[in-house]
């Protein structure tokens, strides 16, 4: 418990002394509250706004934790994919890396006319935003296995698949979880992208398309949904490293702690 | 690293290795005129083994030894049919490998570990652990069942090691300097570890190592190769009583013939 309020004093002091610098910044230069809102003003908008922000935000973490299993789902299966055929190997890799590059507006309407207002396409969106880490820490693990290994397998009489199943893929496992952690850092912004670029039909359009309409006319709420998606980021990627110690524990190293 | 040839199916392998089936039932290992190479790229090839011939009789443990390079695990890798010989013919009952290095997989327990290939034959996880689960004890390994090998000893862990290539239930053992990575108090205590475990577990054994006196300790017969190309330039028959002891006179003189023609080899 006294280890639990040692480990999280760093973090909260740090944020605290921002938020006061912040506070003072704004207090002394006079800059404009719809340029930049006081901490104080955006806690109250936040409070104020409750309700709408909520609602929103539960549109974009179900997108973003949606989205993140598609871009996992999809980045893993590349992977293996690419690992046991190096004629695919050549032929998807290039594509992969350069699907990067495809600034979202381009086909964001395009996602629409295909499936609709709904959240598929957003889905898409952040899926590939977010396999491309996945995929190349999968296939760097994958392809990390000693060498050695599959020939003490072979004596075993491993078949091909028993190969991969004892040896490359808990050892790729790691990798394929680092992966998944940049891809969370990421799947948020991407989230914010899919809405802002394939419109929506539902009740609440989504924290970042929130953000939009309010930055100009109601600029502490728009920092106020910030806030929300600053902070989801954060317990993602906390609930990933959690699950990470579960899933792979051998990957942990273990820092001098008494056994 | 593995030739081409590497890569043909292991079945297919078995049968191009097995002209005699007289030898094969018998549980006897017959090298006939071996000579093997690698290439190196840009057409140039390196001679590992060179008109290697020897016989290991069922239940024999017999001790390779030569210097670093020789080609003894390139003798083990065609024993255990990961390559195909260039020249020659080799017999062998199915054999399993224990490499250099202990390759334990990390996310494995040890108990996990040395049940690996009663896994791989398609055992349950339960299953296989049971049945791994008496050889642990056997094996003086009792109460690391759990523990992760990299909390393992490098002794214990070369026992677990050893614990998988016994449950591998194939009648030859190919051990890789097995002992060649430990101190030589650890290696000391493993290797009379190894006697009296094989006392128990009668296998047919080929040892390579580059220890002379780890050799004698262990082996019914001592082989020795030449600097690379290997050939077989001695052969040495132990013949005495277990346990042995490093400091016996009957022992240190075997040492000293086989340190001879080691050195004689390296000179020619």
């Amino acid at each position: 418990m006294r280890r639990g309020v040692l480990r999280a004093l760093p973090p909260i002091v740090l944020t605290a002394g921002l938020l006061g610098a912040w506070e003072l910044y704004v207090e002394l230069s006079g800059v404009e509250a719809d340029l930049l809102p006081a901490p104080h003003a955006v806690a109250a908008a936040l409070w104020q706004n409750r309700g709408l922000l909520w609602s929103n935000f539960t549109v974009t973490a179900e997108e973003v934790v949606l989205g993140l299993g598609l871009a996992l789902a999809c980045g893993l299966t590349m992977a293996v994919a690419i690992h046991l055929s190096p004629l695919l190997r050549r032929a998807v890799y290039p594509l992969a890396v350069g699907s990067q590059a495809i600034p979202i507006p381009v086909i964001g309407v395009l996602l629409v006319f295909w499936w609709g207002f709904g959240i598929f396409p957003k889905l898409v969106v952040i899926a590939l935003i977010c396999f491309f880490p996945v995929l190349v820490t999968t296939v760097d693990g994958l392809a990390a296995v000693d060498p050695d290994q599959p020939k003490l397998l072979r004596t075993l009489d491993a078949s091909r698949w028993q190969a991969f199943r004892f040896a490359e893929l808990p050892s790729a496992l790691p990798a394929a979880l680092s992966g998944a952690r940049i891809a969370l850092a990421v799947g948020v912004i991407g989230a914010f992208i899919a809405e802002t670029t394939t419109p929506t039909s539902g009740a609440y359009p989504g924290l970042g398309r929130e953000i939009v309409t309010d930055i100009n006319f109601a600029t502490p709420r728009a920092y106020a949904g910030t806030v929300l998606l600053f902070a989801f980021a954060i317990a993602c990627f906390h609930t990933l490293t959690i699950a990470e110690r579960r899933i792979a524990p051998w990957s942990i190293q273990p820092r001098g702690e008494p056994r | 690293m593995p030739a081409k040839g590497a890569e043909v199916p292991t079945e297919l392998q078995s049968r191009l290795q097995t002209p005699s089936p007289q030898e094969a039932a018998a549980g006897e290992i017959a090298l006939k005129d071996v000579g093997h190479g690698y290439r190196l790229g840009r057409g140039a090839t390196v001679q590992a083994l060179d008109q290697v011939s020897l016989r290991a009789a069922r239940g024999e443990l017999v001790a390779v030894v030569g210097p670093s390079g020789c080609g003894k695990t390139t003798l083990l890798e065609l024993l255990c049919g990961l390559q195909t010989p260039d020249r020659g013919s080799v017999v062998c009952p199915p054999a399993v490998l224990m490499p250099q290095r202990d390759l334990l997989l990390p996310w494995l327990s040890a108990l996990d570990n040395a049940a690996l290939a009663l896994r791989i034959a398609g055992l349950s996880r339960a299953k296989a652990r049971t049945r791994a689960q008496s050889l642990f004890a056997e094996l003086g390994l009792d109460g690391f069942q759990h523990a992760r090998p990299r909390e393992l000893s490098g002794g214990m862990r070369q026992r677990v090691a050893f614990a998988r290539t016994l449950l591998s239930g194939k009648p030859v053992l190919c051990l890789d300097e097995p002992f060649g990575a430990l101190d030589a108090i650890t290696r000391g205590e493993m290797q009379e570890w190894l006697a009296e475990t094989l006392a128990r577990e009668r296998r047919t054994v080929m040892l390579v190592t580059h220890d002379v006196e780890e050799a004698i300790l262990l082996a019914d017969r001592v082989v020795v190769l030449s600097p690379r190309p290997g050939r077989v330039i001695a052969e040495l028959d132990v013949g005495l009583a277990r346990p042995r002891v490093r400091t016996d006179a009957e022992v240190t003189a075997l040492r000293e013939r086989a340190l001879d023609a080691l050195a004689m080899g390296a000179r020619a």
